[in-house]
């Protein structure tokens, strides 16, 4: 086994152990801590399979955004130090049980499915300049419209965040 | 790279996949459900990572697609954390279990 296989196995130990603890955990601060080791380690999983750019937007947007997001909203709402309820035992169990059948289907249909042998390297096409390029192209294999398309769905995000949490005047009688 | 073979990886994102449904099914708080989403969604990109990676190295749309979709579940948190605070502040709680009414 080659260094970099290793570095594999031991990059999706990381991930997977961090998300069963960040789905377990009964502290929510801690719950949201190791959903970010975990989405630190995808990141990590992209550099591996060299995708630098797709990686530094994992480590910027989620990591550097959405988890700072969620932790200021536990701050908002939880009081600090409670535990979550444990899970009701029946739920639990069915729970568990779900999630193992499907996992278990879903690795047999995989195995099953003849993947073709992966192309011969072709060098590192995934290079920042040729993902802009390609983004912000007009012609038959560009990205524009669904760029344009997505600036437009976060704006009306953001809008839709500042009209949902504002809060509404005591009504003027 | 070309050490490991793509259904590794694969089961790899499986396994992240069965985590997050296990989280969402389980768990009745509002945060904690939006954390199970985000490790549902990273699961899906990692898979259009590989793929693009492993076949069709000469092309880039997998990457796009997980550029897209990192950006779709930005927009999805904000403005799931709005709902949650909004939330709080009707019910003084975000269990979901507590939020039984639609409207005051």
């Amino acid at each position: 086994m080659s260094a970099s296989a290793v570095v594999f196995y031991i990059l999706s130990v990381a991930i997977l152990v961090s998300a069963l603890l960040a789905v377990t955990s009964r502290k929510i601060f801690r719950s949201a801590i190791w959903l970010l080791f975990s989405l630190t380690g995808i990141a990590g999983l992209y550099f591996w399979l060299q995708m630098e750019f797709v990686a530094a937007v994992q480590i910027v947007v989620y990591v550097g955004g959405i988890v700072v997001l969620i932790i200021f909203s536990i701050f908002l709402t939880q009081q600090s130090g409670k535990d979550l309820p444990k899970p009701v035992r029946r739920r639990a169990v069915f729970a568990i049980l779900a999630a193992c059948a499907g996992f278990v289907l879903t690795c047999m249909v995989l195995r099953g499915y003849a993947f073709p042998s992966p192309a011969a390297g072709g060098g590192p096409v995934a290079s920042v300049g040729s993902i802009g390029a390609q983004l912000l192209n007009t012609s038959e294999h560009g990205y524009v419209l669904p760029f344009e398309v997505i600036s437009i769905l976060l704006l009306a995000a953001m809008i839709g965040c500042i009209v949902i949490a504002m809060k509404t005047k005591p009504d003027k009688k | 790279m070309n050490q490991v073979p793509l259904i590794h990886i694969l089961f790899l994102s499986t396994a992240l996949f069965f985590v997050g449904m296990y989280g969402l099914l389980t768990r009745r708080n509002l945060i904690t459900m939006l954390m199970s989403v985000e490790l549902i969604l990273n699961s899906v990109n990692i898979n259009f990572v590989a793929f693009n990676r492993y076949l069709y190295a000469d092309r880039l749309d997998g990457v796009f697609f997980s550029l897209f979709i990192v950006a779709i579940a930005a927009a999805e948190a904000a403005v799931a954390i709005a709902i949650i605070i909004n939330l709080y502040r009707n019910f003084k709680s975000i269990d979901v279990e507590a939020a039984d009414e639609m409207k005051f």
